[in-house]
């Protein structure tokens, strides 16, 4: 556990919004491999700024792998090699000794670059605000119990809710798509009576901000699923795919 | 009345906390009765700043734009949806008595009272548990995917603290599912233009207008441009202040900023000793370590925490030429179990966490530092079997053998016939702050028009708090409380027109924080921010921790003294206030800190005994328990600011009074 490797870090910088990016590469010594990968880049930023210079700017916050801030492309992979982790659930025994690692922001015509690894995904927010809820005002509810919900349903729902809106899937995709983003939500919703009656409704205003935001189609090759941190299923889409077309025929 | 006033000073004065008439149970009803109201027509009329997204500011935007009111939702990360409240595990309460084991309102009320070792404010606690079961009627209206029986009803499980089930949960992600709804909630709103959303914003300032709180100075994070906002009332929710210590379960961002601010305006902050160091993280590895992580409370169901009986078998672990599934039944020393009889591995926070300080201390700790514990599911597996146990706390499992290669469904020795699984190795972390921004009945702060919501304000779980009950205090305040209180104060100030922020006031206040920005680009030294974060994380844990006593509180506030000094003379942040700055983002929360954890010390120096989450070694009985001395501490500890942040904070009382529950020692024994 507490051996150490040395590496190169590639990493992409760039100053604003608007300013040219490029990568840069940095050489690590002696880094444990029980640090997370997120504690790796927070040595390299002491040390950018011990010698006066700008740390790299990159979106973290829990540290848990539950709060979606962190969006890092590592070596070709969103939330870098490790399957149903986030970037900051990664350690550093995933790499090895004298190994080049590349790290890039998410890229997609949707997630433009704020600075350096950060972008803006303020288009995620922008589709769940398009019909992601029930509509339904405090202190009208009735009690918790009276509607009983199937345990298959309920636990199915729970799954598809688990989606920590990180935009992995978005970034995975080659036409950055957001289909598995929605269909996390569209699905909760659909399996839970609580969300029947907006159901129509829903999946069609989430689809059309999602093609008005920029973000491209789906053509099922699952990227986005073998990529999410949180396991979210492919068989969303499906079920999202079904409740689009329903909601489509009824018009 | 004799009693009470042998517990005040007389030279220090007493605020009011406008507690209603009546007895506990009908105080809220009475409250509600009574209040003034603002009718919808006026509702358009007027502006409400919500800073902070999480569970209570969250609920509470989305709540008041319901209502019609004009809200202003700021916070600090890309969106809403990341606010901290989101890393909840375990699970949230309600005395909803599904599993018809005893619960009520009532006893919610008395857990939650004795939980905090007597020292919240009965008529808030009440009001908690009165509307908890609101809570789970209306995230279940939401959609949130709450765990079910088979029969299709809602599940409980059951947590620290409490010999009932009553905490519901959804998976090991409760406080990511409420948030989600509530997240929902406020996305309507959004939608309906009712809410204006402002993200990646950080407050700096409070403004003041005759002696009302009418508006904020917030920096704008990507363009690093200061932006003034106006409204009638402005809600505080922005969370605790556990990063003072530097490593604690906090999120990287959580800070005590914007409370630093009101405090710096004339609110009092109360009872910051009171800090929650929670029994079940993982133990430190290293000193290039960002955070701590928390393991669900909810594996106390099932888990036993244990060290060696024998000290030799202790050293052997320490140095690593034994395992954990090496020692046999017979050898471990389950002293929760030992120790509490009634309450086992189930004793609330502060007794699990000061419990395995004690073992470690002498010793028994388990890992290469010393400073670990077990948490064992041998027996709930063999019990239970493998699958059982992955479905309850999988997710919890894969988290651990992530951070730590070790995966604790596994089956790692066999004695005499005995299966062992690898245990978990835990050790206690901060993790959650009591005290926050004094409020009184209505959660408004000493300040007219300041509110203050969630863990932020001080009012609920006294002097420890209970697991799964910081996500109800949370969506309570939000949802439920503030949007009815918050009408009280603004039903006279529908005459008051929109604000702009053209004025003085707002100038100053702007200028203020300009000239902070620019102190701190300015000091031009060597030393990096994280640097000094970490040196203050030392002086927090090691004399300000788990245990404190006189001396160590005086060595602290010394050396934080010193520390102060080497911020403002040695400080370096790189680049400039043009775009982005994160180091001048940093620098400008642990300046807060640095403050707070000053603010911490004087607290836990006034407070001559133990109780809860603050433990003073001088006072403990002969078995090591907590002593209280409610002759003399029987009140909330209210800090003044005294106009500049290097002066002493003036103390003021709020006296406690329990009019239902006998106040009494804690007993977990029996």
């Amino acid at each position: 556990m507490d051996t150490n490797i040395s590496f190169k870090l590639k990493v992409w910088r760039q100053a604003g919004p608007k300013e040219k990016g490029h990568f840069e590469t940095y050489e690590l010594q002696d880094i444990p491999t029980d640090t997370s990968f997120l504690e790796m880049l927070d040595i390299l930023n002491e040390q950018l700024v011990e010698k006066g210079e700008e740390p790299i700017a990159f979106d973290h916050d829990c540290r848990e792998g539950i709060c979606g801030m962190c969006s890092l492309y590592v070596n070709g992979h969103p939330h870098g090699p490790a399957t149903g982790a986030t970037t900051c659930q990664l350690y550093m025994r995933r790499f090895h000794d004298g190994e080049t690692i590349t790290v890039e922001p998410w890229r997609s015509a949707a997630f433009p670059v704020i600075k350096d690894l950060m972008v803006n995904r303020n288009a995620l927010d922008q589709i769940q605000q398009a019909g992601g809820y029930v509509s339904f005002n405090t202190g009208g509810a009735q009690d918790a119990n009276a509607i009983p919900i199937s345990k298959v349903a309920a636990d199915e729902a729970m799954d598809s809710a688990s989606c920590i809106g990180c935009g992995a899937c978005v970034a995975a995709c080659k036409n950055g798509s957001a289909m598995l983003f929605v269909s996390a939500k569209v699905s909760q919703f659909a399996l839970l009576p609580q969300g029947k009656a907006e159901a129509k409704k829903r999946v069609k205003a989430m689809l059309s901000k999602m093609d008005e935001l920029g973000f491209g189609n789906c053509t099922n090759t699952g990227a986005c699923a073998a990529e999410c941190p949180k396991n979210i299923k492919l068989s969303n889409i499906s079920r999202l795919n079904r409740e689009y077309i329903c909601a489509k025929l009824s018009d | 009345m004799e009693e009470k006033d042998k517990t005040i000073q007389a030279n220090v004065p007493v605020i009011d906390s406008k507690i209603p008439e009546g007895p506990v149970a009908e105080k809220w009803t009475n409250y509600k009765a009574h209040q003034k109201l603002v009718n919808p027509a006026n509702k358009r009329r007027l502006d409400i700043i919500v800073v902070g997204t999480g569970l209570a500011g969250a609920s509470a935007a989305a709540t008041l734009g319901e209502m019609g009111f004009n809200v202003l939702n700021f916070c600090i990360q890309d969106s809403p949806r990341r606010a901290h409240s989101i890393a909840a595990q375990g699970g949230i309460n309600a005395a909803k008595n599904y599993q018809n084991d005893g619960d009520s309102v009532y006893r919610l009320f008395y857990d939650t009272v004795k939980g905090g070792d007597y020292r919240a404010r009965e008529a808030n606690v009440y009001r908690l548990a009165e509307v908890s079961n609101n809570i789970i009627d209306q995230c279940v209206a939401q959609g949130v995917p709450f765990a079910r029986e088979y029969g299709g009803l809602l599940a409980n499980r059951s947590f620290g603290g409490a010999q009932v089930s009553r905490t519901f949960y959804a998976k090991g992600q409760t406080g990511q599912q409420l948030l989600l709804g509530a997240y929902s909630s406020l996305n309507r709103q959004i939608q309906m233009g009712k809410v204006k959303s402002y993200n990646r914003y950080e407050m700096h300032d409070i403004v003041i207008i005759d002696g009302r709180a009418r508006g904020i100075i917030a920096k704008n994070l990507v363009t690093g441009k200061l932006e003034r906002f106006a409204a009638h009332a402005v809600v505080i929710a922005t969370g605790g202040y556990g990063n003072t210590y530097f490593l604690s379960t906090n999120a990287m961002a959580c800070n005590c900023s914007a409370a630093m601010a009101c405090y710096r305006k004339g609110a009092y902050f109360a009872n910051p000793a009171y800090v929650q160091i929670h029994p079940t993280c993982i133990p430190v590895h290293g000193d290039k370590q960002s955070k701590l992580t928390l393991m669900s409370e909810s594996l106390r169901n099932d888990g036993r925490i244990w060290v060696p009986k024998d000290i030799e078998d202790a050293k052997k672990l320490q140095s690593g030429e034994i395992k954990g599934s090496d020692i046999p039944e017979e050898k471990r020393d389950y002293y929760l179990e030992r120790r509490y009889p009634a309450f086992g591995n189930l004793v609330p926070r502060d007794v699990a966490s000061r419990a395995a300080k004690e073992r470690c201390d002498k010793g028994y700790g388990v890992n290469n530092t010393g400073k670990a514990v077990f948490l064992d599911f041998s027996e709930a597996i063999n019990r239970l079997g493998i699958d059982v146990i992955r479905q309850r706390y999988g997710n919890l499992f894969d988290m651990y053998e992530e951070i730590t290669d070790v995966n604790p469904g596994e089956l790692a020795n066999e004695i005499n016939g005995e299966k062992y699984y690898n245990p978990m190795m835990i050790y206690p972390a901060i993790h959650y702050t009591m005290g926050g921004i004094w409020v009184d009945y209505e959660l408004q702060t000493s300040v007219k028009g300041l509110f203050a919501i969630g863990e932020c304000n001080f009012s609920d779980h006294g002097a420890n708090r209970l697991g799964a009950s910081a996500l109800m205090q949370g969506l309570a305040d939000g949802y439920f409380v503030l949007p009815y209180t918050i009408q009280n104060y603004l039903s006279d100030q529908i005459t008051v027109p929109h604000f702009t922020t053209d004025t003085p006031e707002f100038d100053e206040a702007e200028k203020r924080v300009q000239d902070n920005l620019d102190k701190l680009m300015n000091i031009r030294g060597k030393r990096s921010v994280d640097s000094i974060h970490k040196e203050l994380g030392h002086i927090m844990w090691d004399y300000v921790g788990m245990a404190r006593t006189k001396e160590s509180l005086e060595e602290a506030l010394k050396k934080l003294k010193e520390l102060r000094h080497e911020f403002e003379t040695n400080l370096f942040v790189p680049g400039t206030q043009e775009g982005m700055n994160i180091e001048l983002d940093k620098a400008f929360r642990l300046q807060d800190f640095i403050t707070m954890g000053e603010l911490i010390a004087y607290d836990a120096l006034n407070r001559n005994e133990s109780c809860g989450g603050h433990f003073r070694e001088e006072h403990q009985t002969e078995e090591g328990e907590a002593r209280r001395d409610d002759q003399n501490y029987f009140y909330v500890a209210c800090w003044k600011y005294n106009g500049d942040d290097e002066k002493a904070p003036t103390l003021i009382k709020e006296p406690l009074e329990y009019e239902a529950i006998k106040v009494q020692t804690r007993n977990y024994k029996s």
